[in-house]
């Protein structure tokens, strides 16, 4: 008979054998198919052959400074869009369960219609829509303040001044001492049982000193935008053809996603936790922050950041509007005739530590969770 | 999306929640005694519970009502006043073929939707017969599907048949539409009666797939690269996840395997592609795919150079699903396979797998509907599938500078929406109906 431990070894050794043999195989067509042209890293040092619309990049500069720009601007859209998505799905998760008819079948109505969608389509329906906006030449100024048109949207910025490390240090400084007077409030609450007004002496404390601060020092000046011969001059800028396009459908898209969590978690908490705390006197606020939010936050943030996750994934499809991404640049990059293998394993690698990351911290968060249970 | 229920049910197994509904169109209801559904209350007293209990509920009521109202009324007008539908209707046929599609070769789709909708309809009879089975084994009545029920269950595949219909300029596609449905529920009647040859039903769906694709491409037909529309749209969804079911199962088993070497290289592939955006992987495959053959073969053409990147993709996600199915099957059945005597590998195939894949049926039916949005991707890189389409029409010079996008999205986020909500809506029956989650 055969020795159990020698056949596993033996069917391991084969296994990896076949792997790396039909690897070598690959990469023999490759190196066969390849000769001649170019291969190894030493592009991402050579000048790209594009230079990037709206940035200081041109084509003298290299390719790994192209790279870099596409990954801020990755995670740029990305940022906005989890932060958007989260606050637009909260909210419709919400109303989904919501007593009043009318609320949740709007909510049903939203979820439905734009679950059953590609993104894509969503993400050119939008630039579609915001296609009919007035020229950057006569564009739309209201109060003064904002500058709309179907090129660029611009909003009031703050302008920072040399005050402004005194400023955040004082800002710091307030922080600590509101934690240190929420710590003495608890205390005193527990020793006395009289009600310890954590929140309003911290915040307050930390309002006013922000306020005081703020009036005293003149730390930011404020910049409101004008257009000039068809350019914006002062303000935040943001793109109307392709970053608010990609961003706004992403947020609409995956907050139904989440809509769909926030719901899911809430409902999974057992009607018995309800119905105790009830039991117990709490009031609605208490039951929600102290019973059934935690216990939903642990079902639902596992999911959650998968979705954070698949969005930030989805910021690929900018290329679809054009919009200057990490993906977008390493394809023009290819395009000027840099090594693809080389360009695209590079890609990948980069998402690949995004998306480990995070599966990381969803790790993370399960273990923490899961000492909680029984 | 079939299942076939065992049809020898256990007639000790009590039921215990409501079980509902085949995928046929029969209704088995075992009512739960002692959870009635709530009695319905009259209109007044309804209104005034779920729409203005309190002050803050009325003002939200109000509040949502004047907006959804405004909606609709945008809505409506968007539809019957605004639009001008001239360029869908002037354009069906490349919403549903593409540009590159010969007219007189348009039967060989006819064919193909005929083929397929004979195997549908034979599938469909045939668990409706086993779902029958079981609920006469369980002592349910069986109840016929009613008009309404029907209609509550198909709307919005019918809403988009009309619409494309209305579209048409000759009477030629709505009669055909009949047959074929006509094709269907002939079908259906035969698969009921089909008994032992029931066995036998998926390779029949199999070969029918294949059948419709042969019959477009083969037999001096239109090649692969020349489809377009909606029946690109299709035919990479289900290629896609045909081609990446097999390798999925297979990964899903791997990397459950005892055997380090086996997990590790298959946790690195589903991480790997599991961690990339499906169009980075398709753009690769454009590039990439070509220079791993061998210079002495003929490079894959570039629609099968995507359904390559396609099924690499699919195949992960299918794999985590499968996995999940696999990781909740009980211990119980590991150890009775066991006791009695069964290898690790017949435990695997006659045990374990049946039972789990079944089990994940209404999550495969989720992977389908995403791979079915995720097709328009292939507009990125130049395949005039559904979604492209529309750009094509609205370059047109009877249509230029009119700003008909919205238009043209329109109708195609109807075709998309209405085939995705409808899987959507039928696998969560299929959930219910296998009881998921509530063993």
């Amino acid at each position: 008979m055969f020795n159990v431990r020698v056949l596993r070894v033996a069917a391991q050794a084969v296994f990896l054998v076949v792997v790396v043999v039909v690897l070598l195989y690959l990469a023999d067509n490759y190196q066969a198919n390849t000769r001649g042209g170019s291969t190894g890293w030493g592009f991402l040092r050579e000048p790209a052959g594009f230079g990037i619309t709206d940035t200081d990049f041109r084509g003298g500069n290299s390719n790994w400074q192209a790279i870099v720009i596409g990954i801020r601007n990755t995670l740029l859209a990305a940022a906005v869009g989890i932060v958007l998505a989260s606050i637009i799905g909260l909210i419709v998760g919400i109303m989904r369960l919501s007593r009043n008819w009318l609320v949740q079948k709007a909510a049903t109505l939203y979820v439905e219609s734009i679950r059953n969608i590609p993104v894509l389509l969503i993400i050119l329906f939008t630039a579609a829509a915001f296609r009919p906006l007035p020229p950057i030449g006569d564009p739309a100024t209201p109060l003064g303040w904002f500058v709309i048109s179907n090129q660029w949207l611009a909003i009031p910025s703050l302008i920072a001044n040399d005050t402004v490390p005194i400023y955040l240090g004082l800002l710091a400084a307030a922080a600590i001492a509101a934690v240190l007077i929420g710590r003495w409030r608890t205390k005193a609450s527990e020793r006395t049982g009289a009600p310890h007004h954590r929140l309003l002496y911290g915040a307050g404390l930390m309002v006013g000193v922000a306020t005081v601060g703020w009036l005293a020092l003149q730390p930011f000046d404020v910049s409101l935008p004008r257009v000039e011969d068809g350019v914006i001059i002062g303000g935040f800028r943001i793109g109307v053809v392709d970053y608010a396009p990609l961003t706004l459908a992403l947020a609409l898209y995956t907050a139904s996603h989440i809509a769909e969590i926030v719901r899911g978690s809430i409902l999974a908490v057992p009607r018995g936790q309800t119905e105790a705390s009830t039991a117990l006197g709490l009031s609605e606020f208490q039951r929600l922050r102290y019973v059934v939010l935690p216990q939903a936050l642990r079902v639902a943030i596992p999911p959650t950041l998968n979705q954070y996750l698949s969005l930030t994934k989805n910021t690929s499809l900018g290329i679809a509007v054009a919009y200057s991404d990490l993906f977008n640049i390493v394809n023009r990059i290819v395009n000027t005739g840099s090594p693809a293998l080389e360009s695209y394993a590079l890609v990948m690698a980069i998402y690949l530590i995004i998306s480990l990351v995070t599966s990381l911290l969803v790790n993370l968060v399960n273990r923490r969770y899961q000492l909680v249970e029984r | 999306m079939a299942t076939v229920e065992e049809p020898q049910a256990r007639v000790d197994e009590a039921p215990i929640a409501t079980v509902e509904t085949t995928v046929a169109g029969e209704i088995t209801v075992a009512v739960e005694p002692a959870r009635r559904p709530p009695g319905r209350m009259p209109p007044r007293q309804w209104i005034r519970a779920n729409l203005f209990r309190t002050v803050a509920n009325t003002i939200l009521t109000v509040l949502f009502g004047s907006a959804l109202a405004y909606a609709a009324y945008r809505l409506l007008r968007f539809v019957f006043v605004t639009a001008d539908w001239e360029i869908v209707r002037r354009n069906l046929r490349l919403f549903m073929v593409g540009r590159d599609f010969p007219v007189e070769e348009l039967w060989r789709v006819w064919v193909s939707v005929y083929v397929l909708a004979a195997a549908i309809g034979l599938a469909v009879g045939v668990a409706a017969a086993a779902a029958a089975e079981l609920a006469r084994a369980r002592g349910h009545p069986v109840a016929r599907a009613t008009p309404v029920g029907l209609l509550r269950r198909y709307w919005p595949l019918l809403l988009i048949t009309g619409v494309a219909l209305s579209f048409t300029r000759t009477v030629l596609p709505s009669l055909l539409l009949v047959g074929g449905v006509a094709v269907m529920l002939a079908a259906r009647y035969v698969g009921r009666r089909a008994g032992v040859l029931a066995k036998f039903i998926w390779p029949t769906v199999l070969l029918a797939v294949v059948a419709s694709v042969v019959i477009v491409s083969g037999f001096g037909g239109v090649e692969w690269d020349d489809w377009g529309g909606l029946h690109l749209t299709l035919f990479v969804t289900v290629a896609g996840i045909t081609a990446a079911a097999p390798f999925g199962v297979a990964l899903a088993v791997a990397r459950r395997s005892s055997l380090p070497a086996l997990r590790a290289v298959t946790v690195s592939y589903i991480e790997v592609f599991r961690g990339v955006p499906l169009v980075t992987l398709l753009f690769m495959g454009q590039f990439l795919v070509p220079l791993f053959f061998p210079n002495t073969v003929e490079p894959p053409s570039p629609l099968l150079r995507a359904l390559i990147a396609v099924a690499l993709f699919e195949a992960a996600y299918i794999a985590e699903t499968v996995r999940g199915g696999l990781q909740a099957m009980p211990r119980g059945q590991y150890e009775a396979a066991m006791a009695l005597g069964l290898r690790p590998w017949t435990t695997t195939r006659k045990i374990i797998l049946p039972q789990a894949l079944r089990n994940v049926i209404p999550a495969m039916v989720g992977q389908f509907i995403s791979l079915f949005k995720d097709t328009s991707l292939l507009s990125v890189l130049g395949f005039t599938e559904l979604l492209a389409v529309v750009d094509l029409t609205i370059n047109q010079p009877a249509f230029q500078g009119r700003r008909l996008h919205p238009v043209a999205y329109a109708f195609v986020a109807l075709v998309y929406w209405a085939v995705s909500y409808s899987m959507s809506r039928e696998s969560r029956r299929l959930e219910r109906r296998l009881g998921v989650g509530t063993r």
